[in-house]
């Protein structure tokens, strides 16, 4: 293509632009010796405190992260006996009666297995629906606008909606309900299903960005072979996506495992499991109970404050438990990216 | 009077947009230069300098051309629009088994287009629509189930695009049922090889088929991508540009590849590499701006171009 030749006759060329000099020369004093690298020296005044400010800004978090981290870990070990985490809790004024945390322990694993695997399944299926689908784009946007309210309402607000939505009648099967009819509204089942809330936009803006990540001839490729959509979904979209749901849900676990509000209102934050009713299985799944974060807050000098040591040692196997899962999603990013997944994508961008 | 070239240039700037949003293409401008002796648009992709360079343009070193057997497909008076862009004018061309088809012409002139509506894939565009009858085997394609259509009429794409799973898993995805895991990798495993064979790739992948497909070179995932595309033996072979990411080296397999795999298919190859086109083409259509301007044997169309568009376009490539 013939590219336009400069009109060089009749602009003459420009002077070079007067530029100041170097900034560090404002009191007239060039750098003395020239250097191949870029000196702090040569900077303005206020690009060096910026800079300095952004390594203090760094430096701060990571003492932060790793003075919480050696403060609970110094607690934490120094009362943290293995028998603490096979023994169930008992009332008691008196730290060296009150057992250990067991049944907390249960159940936050369990608040968060029954969290997790109603919010997986809900969000890959809207975020593929809304990625591969989409139609009509009204509903699309509605669809997503409701995450995004679920994502920002504060758990409190969650956790006092569960309560009125479990207590209508026909939720009853689904929690304890008295003899009068009166439905209690706080179980495991009914905290869970609210924790799943917590742990559905994550899990749903992970799938979404894995999906969008993928481009159009990947599909185009498996439509060109005679795939059905329903088929490439399966086999090609979201085995592509593996490593970003689970991360998606290995976030949205350890958000479910440190949540209280949900667990002081509908779970009722009680020491123990309360089963409810007979049948083995079903009935701690209705019935009412506590987790870590419902123990530390109950044992802690802000709570009723019977058991502070107890409290240290919960709140590490707590971060323990959380930062494993932390652990895990920096995991599944790397494993992903060994298959070569990752790097493909960027190449498309 | 407009001159052809102005206008030729114009619509290069135009299209040099990324087409339908997917993304942009490698660099591989064709430009219409205004001197005939320049043997290769300046802007060519290496490609074509460098087979220029090792490969003598005779018609000696050039495989034979194919043997034209019983046509497959047929188009007749096809028309694409794009909403009000009339991307594909009345396009009439028969696809025959054992030979390629080699179409070429500047950039935007709606080869992909063409060749995308072959196996339905524009249909995938909301704001495509067709005009015009394509047969297949005789039969309207629109009458054909659209999976099963695009099973016997298959593409390669101008990206090799292997899908992120093991080399194995990729050629039997395409094998196997919609979204079933079944047959079982044992029964699939002769037909898996048999498609790498067929392209060309088994050697070099045999030991590790479950590797992860990505992590081939771009020659060998196109290959892939080949294998795969030709695993459900297919009738018709769909191929755009499938060089144009590709070292020479890779290209040269790719072609050999091509001329072999006529025997038993039928292939339709876009590109913008004129040499290309006259080595693997036995036949030649020269589209500009939506039209098919010139269809002829390969040899006719290069030596002796009977459209003033054409002689412009191929003007000199071949001394
Ligand atoms: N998905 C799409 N939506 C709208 N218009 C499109 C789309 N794809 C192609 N077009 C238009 O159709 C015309 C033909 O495009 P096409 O991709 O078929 O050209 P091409 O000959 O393959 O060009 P190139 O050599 O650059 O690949 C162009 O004007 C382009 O803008
Ligand atoms: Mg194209």
């Amino acid at each position: 293509m013939a590219v336009p030749t400069r009109p060089a006759a009749s602009t003459p060329p420009l002077p070079p632009l007067p530029l100041p000099r170097s900034p560090g020369g404002r009191q007239g004093k060039p750098p003395k010796k020239r250097r191949v690298n870029e000196s702090v020296r040569t900077w303005r005044l206020t690009d060096r405190i910026g800079y300095v400010m952004m390594w203090a800004a760094g430096l701060l978090l990571c003492a932060i992260g790793i003075g919480i981290l050696v403060y609970m870990a110094f607690k934490g070990l120094q009362y943290l006996r293995p028998d603490l985490l096979f023994s169930s809790p008992t009332a008691d004024v008196d730290q060296s009666k009150s057992g250990g945390f067991l049944d907390p322990l249960l159940g936050t694993v369990l608040i968060t297995l029954i969290g997790i695997t109603i919010a997986t399944p809900i969000a890959i299926a809207a975020a593929t629906w809304i990625v591969e689908y989409g139609r009509p784009t009204w509903l699309a946007r509605l669809i997503d606008s409701g995450i995004e309210i679920i994502a920002g309402t504060p758990d409190i607000v969650i956790a006092l909606f569960g309560l009125v939505l479990f207590q209508q009648g026909i939720f009853g099967w689904m929690s304890f309900t008295a003899a009068g009819g009166a439905v209690f509204g706080r179980s495991f089942l009914t905290a869970g299903a609210m924790m799943s809330l917590i742990a559905l936009p994550m899990v749903f803006a992970a799938t979404r960005e894995g999906l969008q990540s993928i481009p159009a001839h990947v599909r185009e490729a498996s439509y060109a072979l005679g795939k059905t959509k329903a088929a490439t979904i399966r086999r090609v979209l979201l085995p592509s996506v593996k490593a970003n749901i689970s991360t998606g849900a290995a976030l949205g676990m350890g958000r479910i495992a440190g949540d209280t509000a949900i667990i002081v209102v509908l779970l009722g934050a009680s020491l123990t499991l309360d089963p409810e009713g007979s049948v083995p299985g079903l009935n701690v799944l209705k019935g009412t109970g506590g987790t870590l974060t419902s123990y530390v807050y109950n044992n802690s000098p802000a709570g009723e404050g019977n058991a502070p040591q107890k409290a240290y040692a919960a709140a590490f196997v707590l971060l323990l438990i959380v930062l494993a899962l932390n652990f895990a999603v920096d995991l599944i990013a790397r494993s992903g990216a060994k298959t070569g997944l990752e790097t493909s994508r960027l190449g498309a961008r | 009077m407009i001159d052809p070239h102005e206008s030729t240039a114009r619509q290069q700037h135009v299209t040099s947009e990324p087409a339908n949003g997917v993304m942009p293409p490698p660099v591989r401008r064709i430009t219409l230069d205004r001197q005939p002796t320049v043997a290769l648009p300046p802007s060519q992709d290496a490609v074509a300098i460098a087979n220029a360079g090792d490969r003598s343009l005779a018609a000696a070193a050039r495989p034979a051309r194919g043997i034209a057997g019983p046509e497959r497909m047929t188009i007749d008076g096809l028309s694409v629009y794009y909403g009000d862009n009339h991307a594909v004018k009345n396009v009439s061309l028969p696809i025959r088994q054992g030979e390629v088809l080699a179409l070429i012409g500047p950039s935007g002139c709606g080869k992909t287009t063409l060749l995308r509506t072959l196996n339905r894939l524009t249909e995938l565009t909301g704001s495509a629509r067709r005009e015009g009858l394509i047969t297949l085997d005789g039969e309207d394609i629109d009458s054909l189930e659209v999976t099963e259509h695009r099973r016997r009429v298959s593409m390669v794409f101008q990206q090799p695009n292997p899908f992120p799973m093991s080399v194995f898993d990729n050629v039997a995805y395409a094998l196997r049922e919609q979204g079933s895991k079944r047959p079982k990798k044992k029964v699939l495993e002769p037909y898996v090889v048999d498609a790498l064979q067929r392209a060309g790739l088994y050697d070099e992948v045999s030991s590790n088929l479950d590797h992860p497909a990505l992590r081939l070179s771009g020659g060998q995932q196109q290959r892939l991508c080949i294998a795969r595309a030709l695993a459900a033996r297919p009738e018709v072979l769909l191929m755009d540009e499938p060089c144009s990411a590709l070292d020479p080296k890779s290209t040269n397999v790719i072609e050999e590849l091509i001329v072999e795999l006529r025997k038993e298919l039928a292939i339709v190859i876009v590109t913008h590499n004129l040499q290309q086109a006259y080595r693997v083409g036995d036949h030649v259509a020269f589209m500009y701006l939506g039209d098919l301007v010139e269809y002829g044997p390969t040899d006719q169309v290069f030596d002796n171009p009977q459209a003033a568009r054409t002689r412009d376009y191929i003007g000199g490539a071949f001394g």
